[in-house]
């Protein structure tokens, strides 16, 4: 992963926002993460990527923020599953969306949804992780791509 | 004219979505299914005239689905609603019988203009 890449996907978040809700996140400076102690919040939803890449690409968010965000896009049940499936199709849409860049042979998974902050997520331990720090609503998230 | 719909994606919310903002654009949702394999299944069962169609599925992919609708009803018009933006997945869902694409993430208007262009003069 290089600058350029990291900045494929700093547009791919901010545009999913602006498209979805009309208010651009606020993100940090991206940087790389310890495999050990990566950031995982109340729902983080994994995609794996195969294919000409390999590794994996995660959204990791609070419960409060899925819930505004739930809200903004119009959906009035803010239960539990739906708080997971938005999770996961946030995730779904930002690696799809970087197929623009990566091309076809960037095999994208469906998504693996992870509820609590208590589980670990496993990213490949020689592959190196960045994390994307986001702010939306003054609600706190991340996005961690750990790409070969 | 009132188009039948069948929507299918493995979202609970995009389906949502897609459903609310196509009832009040003068379509019925007669279904919704969730991957490929129930989308066939329903398919039988209730008709549609549309489908809109993620990709990104688990059991069957959107791609297959549109194989197995397409032999089952020809003139099925399908509206592929995804993720994967890449211009060769696009041609290739072109090529396997859709008619439209639609990437995500898109708003309401997105929505109603490619189903506009999908049906032609017939709806809007």
């Amino acid at each position: 992963m290089d600058e350029q890449q990291l900045r494929i996907f700093v547009d791919i978040v901010r545009q999913y926002f602006d498209r979805e809700t009309g208010r651009l996140p606020e993100i940090g400076s991206p940087h790389l993460g310890d495999a050990s102690a990566l950031p995982i919040y109340d729902f983080t939803g994994v995609i794996g990527i195969s294919g000409e890449r390999q590794g994996c690409v995660y959204v990791t968010a609070y419960r409060e923020m899925l819930r505004a965000l739930l809200l903004q896009v119009g959906e009035t049940d803010v239960a539990d599953n739906n708080l997971c499936d938005l999770v996961g199709e946030v995730a779904n849409t930002v690696s799809g969306n970087a197929r623009i860049h990566f091309g076809p042979n960037f095999m994208i998974s469906v998504p693996i949804v992870v509820k609590g902050s208590a589980q670990a997520i496993q990213v490949p331990r020689n592959i190196k992780a960045y994390i994307i720090p986001l702010r939306w609503h003054k609600h706190e998230a991340a996005l961690v791509v750990s790409l070969q | 004219m009132i188009f039948k719909l069948m929507i299918v994606d493995d979202s609970n919310i995009i389906r949502g979505k897609i459903s609310r903002t196509l009832t009040q654009h003068n379509m019925e949702i007669v279904a919704t299914a969730s991957n490929g394999e129930d989308a066939v299944k329903q398919f039988a069962a209730n008709q549609p005239d549309v489908v809109t169609m993620d990709l990104t599925m688990p059991r069957m992919d959107g791609l297959e689905c549109i194989r197995k609708l397409r032999h089952m009803k020809p003139d099925l018009r399908i509206l592929v609603v995804s993720a994967l933006a890449d211009k060769s997945t696009a041609i290739q869902a072109l090529k396997e019988g859709a008619q439209g694409f639609l990437c995500k993430p898109f708003s309401e208007d997105d929505l109603t203009d490619a189903m506009d262009e999908l049906l032609g003069e017939s709806h809007g």
